[in-house]
């Protein structure tokens, strides 16, 4: 493992999550150290393919390229011991079966030597024939990792909302979101859009001291 | 064409008019106006009126429709209306059915637009009107409708109302794309043009032609317009855009007038103007205020309380620059310089909107610059010279759009509909490649390094190409028009039922903190908070606003007045028409510097409180100023000259840094600038607008993936995100090529720096003065200075704090 803190996709903001130090990467990924784990979530690899294969844009067909290659920066970067993916990994199960050969074989690349965890989401709900583990959701020490936050849950870690901020009239960035109780991920994938940390989808989920982690060159915390 | 020639037949056209025509005339003491007849005779596959405003075209592009249902009953549509505006077709239904009630004529007039009934517009698919009133985009998706042959199939003339202002946009060409289809499904359909003045009528025909070319009719222009500057008892400010400082004389002139159309060239100005005149408005006079970020209700309100006579004056925009006809208003106040001639001249026709009667307008300059491209455009108003810019070849988005539409309709044959494309105007010149490459793009996406190979969106079939799946042609037709809204938010007063206001800009939106004020529908409104995807505000009377920047584009001042104003420098007898502050200005100029001469470049030098400064006297516009900018500096920052700093206005750029330019040739040169543009474009605001609208318009984007935030639910993403895709796996896809394209035309206006580097062809002279120059000194003060954070910057930071650690002794 290397050095992190240091600026870049390793650059990172370090909180406790139920007594368990974590580190919310700049890139979107969360870094858990005593267990050398990295989570990401929201991959949504196959999205061009699945709007032209319904009749729709055919947008440029480069995302899971480029997804692939932002995760394989990470997973190099860490080399970690296990990697959980939070659901929503595949824009849907036909995507799965779609994934060109190199694609495939870079994942695979990826897994190999690791625990791979892939968790359910609501588009990829079903077996997945990737390398690694395919579960509703899994237990680490007193962590949940699910994908979609349950209201009333405590140490639980997820995605599903593609949480975004906005601060100083810049762009809106992808963020994570977090309080003591709970964290929710930034989606990871290229064509991933997102949903404003102000929104009244999130009130049920978090307390009022809640903040936003964005993602970008640097990690930049303000509050949700 | 001089105007008199169509006259010569006029009382042998006379004769076409029927009896009962004749008698309405004579009943209202009316007297066809030769063009008009001259309309009536015409048999030509094309033809292209151009008239002043009040000149009758519309009735002139109606009658021979009305004497042909008149004299036989036509089966199904005969005559297709297009117009730019919605309130326009819906002006012309009413205007209609006063002669079709004399006339007992058994027509039926309809219009068709975006807010027509679902279930009228399905019925006109099956059993279209007489004569149906649309719009660019209605029509376009008409023609998406595999039912377009049986509608089309018996028409008989196509009316383009307001071409001029069509022509200026991508409407036009997504239009004129629209009749290249209509002539084939109705080959013997005639087109009418109707226009305004324009400065290139031969261009403008060729626009319009379809196969065969059109004739240009113009009518007589009327008398000359009473057009002059509002005298006034102080002299107009250094710097600024707002026409503030004359609001209490504006009001006497309202005062003395019966309607009074006050044109302002912003919609955060007019906002601002507006407080100012109603800040003087003692008495109550009624006066409005009309922009296009207002909701449509409160611009309902204005129109209907204009139409009712109960207005004085309006304050407005561009937004009603076309169209309606206001009969009362008799004077019309531009305030600031007018940018651009013909929008002058087509303003000026509002007031007094009948023919054979004089307008009269006042023309308000904002600030000293501005006193003399008024004197300008007085000048080219009486000599009737008219600006404008070449229409470029038709835009590639537009056509992409088209090809997708045409297969909407029915599968088609590609080199069937690459001639059919070729017969409008402004794709003539289209290449084969060109339209193959468009083609590609609506069938494959276009890309070079991977496919979708199964999922193609248009298919070949036995040699005719089609829609992979026809559940495709909703989002397609969703998908219609070449307007690309920015993206806005509603303004909401706080509060139960809390009135909606208007509109501003999202990246207006972003940058408020509750407590911010900002004006809008003339009122100070202070920001509560974001709710519901609506911007929440409450009435605050008591302070000072922070300026509204929501959209409204700041138009560049057009070559030939900058030309003018040029000559008017250089001609010391041209002074005497200007007021005698202005001369005076002009004659300190001379003294300690020196005037720029058209032909050359003046570029001026000297230092003032440490910094170094270098003005240019380029006449090129602001936005190409703008860019200019951007790029000079850039060469200085790589030239060790450490720039801070740069401002522009219509006439002239200034920089400013920490060391003296000496080499001014050798920042100006063209070939480094280009290059610097394509460097600094790539990554640019500008360049990622571009795109989303290049995007949108040829259907890589849906209009619903963008913009859309429901509540609870996830936004789609960016087009920011394609383009940065885009740009890293696929530089040269043909989404891009366009962007870069259009950008260089449009957006940063590189053309017109290039233009005028050529003309002064390293005419260069550089004077050193000893100190800022009268000509540089409104820069000085102009809004919208532009910081460059490079080394300059840097060294002044490492100083600051360098004084600071030896303040605190802490060396």
């Amino acid at each position: 493992m290397r050095a992190i803190g240091e600026i870049g996709v390793m650059d990172g903001y370090r909180f406790q999550l139920h007594g368990q130090d974590l580190l919310a990467l700049a890139s979107g990924g969360l870094y858990w150290p005593a267990q050398n784990m990295l989570v990401v979530s929201d991959l949504h690899l196959g999205k061009s393919e699945r709007i032209a294969r319904r009749g729709g844009s055919l947008l440029p067909p480069f995302e899971v390229l480029e997804t692939l290659s932002r995760l394989t920066d990470l997973v190099e970067a860490l080399e970690p011991h296990e990697v959980i993916c939070l659901g929503d990994s595949f824009d849907d199960l036909a995507a799965v079966e779609a994934l060109e050969e190199p694609d495939f074989a870079q994942l695979k690349r990826l897994a190999a030597g690791r625990i791979w965890t892939w968790i359910e989401g609501n588009h990829d709900a079903g077996p997945l024939s990737v390398p690694g583990s395919h579960v509703a959701e899994r237990r680490v020490q007193n962590l949940t990792f699910r994908h979609i936050a349950q209201p009333g849950a405590v140490a639980e870690v997820s995605g599903h909302y593609h949480p975004k901020q906005r601060v100083a009239g810049g762009r809106a960035r992808p963020c994570f979101l977090l309080d003591r109780q709970r964290i929710i991920l930034p989606a990871f994938g290229t064509y991933t859009g997102g949903l404003m940390v102000r929104d009244a989808a999130f009130d049920p989920l978090f307390a009022n001291d809640a903040r936003a982690v964005l993602t970008g060159a640097r990690a930049i915390v303000c509050p949700r | 064409m001089q105007p008199g020639s169509i006259c010569s037949s006029a009382k042998g056209n006379r004769a076409l008019l029927p009896p009962a025509f004749a008698a309405w005339f004579a009943a209202r003491g009316w007297q066809a106006h030769p063009h008009q007849l001259e309309l009536l005779a015409a048999d030509d596959a094309a033809l292209l009126l151009i008239a002043p405003t009040g000149g009758g075209k519309t009735l002139a592009g109606f009658l021979p429709t009305l004497v042909d249902l008149a004299a036989a009953p036509h089966e199904g549509l005969h005559t297709l209306y297009i117009s730019p505006l919605k309130a326009l077709a819906a002006d012309i239904a009413r205007n209609l059915a006063r002669p079709v009630a004399d006339l007992a004529l058994n027509i039926r007039i309809e219009d068709r637009t975006g807010d027509t009934k679902a279930s009228t517009r399905a019925r006109q698919r099956v059993d279209p009107p007489h004569i149906l009133l649309t719009t660019p985009e209605s029509l376009a998706l008409l023609l998406s409708y595999p039912e377009a042959p049986q509608i089309f199939a018996g028409l008989k003339r196509i009316v383009v109302d307001e071409i001029h202002a069509l022509a200026e946009s991508k409407r036009g060409d997504q239009l004129m794309l629209g009749l290249s289809r209509l002539t084939r499904l109705a080959p013997s359909a005639r087109r009418v043009g109707l226009s305004a003045t324009v400065e290139d009528p031969a261009a403008l025909a060729d626009f319009l032609a379809g196969p065969r070319p059109a004739r240009v009719v113009v009518a007589p222009p009327g008398p000359d317009p009473d057009i002059g500057f509002l005298t006034t008892l102080t002299p107009p400010p250094w710097a600024g855009g707002g026409g503030r400082w004359a609001a209490a004389e504006i009001l006497e002139q309202v005062k003395a007038a019966r309607t009074t159309l006050i044109f302002v060239n912003t919609r955060a100005l007019a906002e601002l103007f507006y407080q100012a005149i109603w800040a003087e408005n003692t008495e109550n006079l009624p006066i409005a205020l009309h922009h296009g970020s207002l909701s449509r209700e409160a611009r309902s309100r204005v129109e209907a309380a204009m139409a009712a006579g109960a207005l004085r004056a309006i304050v407005c925009t561009g937004s009603l620059d076309l169209g309606i006809d206001w009969g009362d208003v008799d004077l019309v106040i531009q305030i600031g310089a007018p940018k651009n001639v013909k929008r002058l001249v087509q303003r000026i026709g509002r007031a007094n909107h009948r023919y054979n009667a004089p307008s009269r307008a006042l023309l308000v300059p904002a600030n000293r610059f501005e006193v003399l491209e008024c004197q300008a455009a007085l000048e080219a108003v009486a000599a009737h010279d008219l600006d404008g810019t070449p229409r470029g070849p038709g835009p590639l988005d537009v056509l992409c759009q088209h090809i997708l539409l045409t297969a909407c309709a029915s599968p088609f044959d590609a080199s069937a509909l690459f001639a059919e494309v070729k017969t409008a105007g402004p794709y003539r010149a289209l290449s084969r490649a060109a339209f193959d490459d468009c083609l590609e793009f609506a069938a494959t996406g276009g890309y070079a390094l991977r496919a979708y190979d199964r999922w193609q969106r248009l298919v070949e079939v036995d040699g005719l190409w089609q829609l992979r799946d026809p559940r495709n042609t909703r989002a397609l037709r969703m998908n219609i028009g070449t307007i690309v809204d920015v993206e806005t938010l509603k303004v909401r007063l706080r509060g139960r039922g809390g009135g909606h206001l208007g509109e501003v800009e999202e990246s207006f939106a972003a940058r408020l903190t509750p407590g911010d004020t900002f004006l809008m529908g003339g009122e100070i409104v202070c920001f509560e908070g974001l709710r519901d995807m609506a911007v929440e505000v409450s009435r605050r009377a008591s302070r000072k606003p922070r300026i509204a920047v929501f959209s409204g584009s700041k138009f560049s001042t057009s070559t030939l007045l900058n030309k003018r104003v040029q000559r008017i420098i250089d001609d010391r007898g041209a002074w005497a028409a200007l007021p005698a502050h202005t001369a005076h200005w002009l004659h300190q100029q001379g003294e300690i510097s020196q005037l720029p001469r058209p032909g050359r470049l003046l570029a001026e030098s000297f230092a003032r409180n440490t910094h170094e400064f270098l003005c240019l006297y380029a006449f090129a516009g602001r936005a190409a100023h703008q860019t200019l900018g951007l790029l000079v500096t850039k060469q200085m920052e790589v030239a060790g000259l450490e720039p801070l700093g740069f401002v522009a206005n219509d006439y002239a750029l200034l920089i400013w840094g920490l060391q003296p330019v000496e080499d001014v040739a050798a920042l100006l040169k063209i070939d480094g600038l280009r290059d610097g543009l394509e460097r600094w474009l790539g990554d640019n605001a500008v360049m990622k607008r571009s795109f989303r609208n290049i995007a949108t318009i040829a259907g890589l984007i849906e209009r619903n993936m963008i913009g859309q935030r429901k509540s609870g639910k996830q936004a789609t993403f960016s087009s920011d995100i394609l383009y940065d895709t885009l740009r890293r796996y696929d530089p040269d896809h043909l989404l891009l090529r366009i962007t870069r394209d259009q950008a260089m035309h449009g957006l940063v206006e590189f053309e017109r720096i290039a233009a005028v580097l050529a003309e002064i062809d390293g005419q260069i002279d550089h004077i050193r003065a000893p100190h800022v120059t009268p000509l540089a000194a409104p820069l000085l003060l102009e809004y919208g200075k532009v910081p460059i954070r490079g080394a300059g910057a840097e060294r002044l930071v490492v100083a600051e704090a360098a004084r600071l650690m030896a303040e605190a002794g802490l060396e």
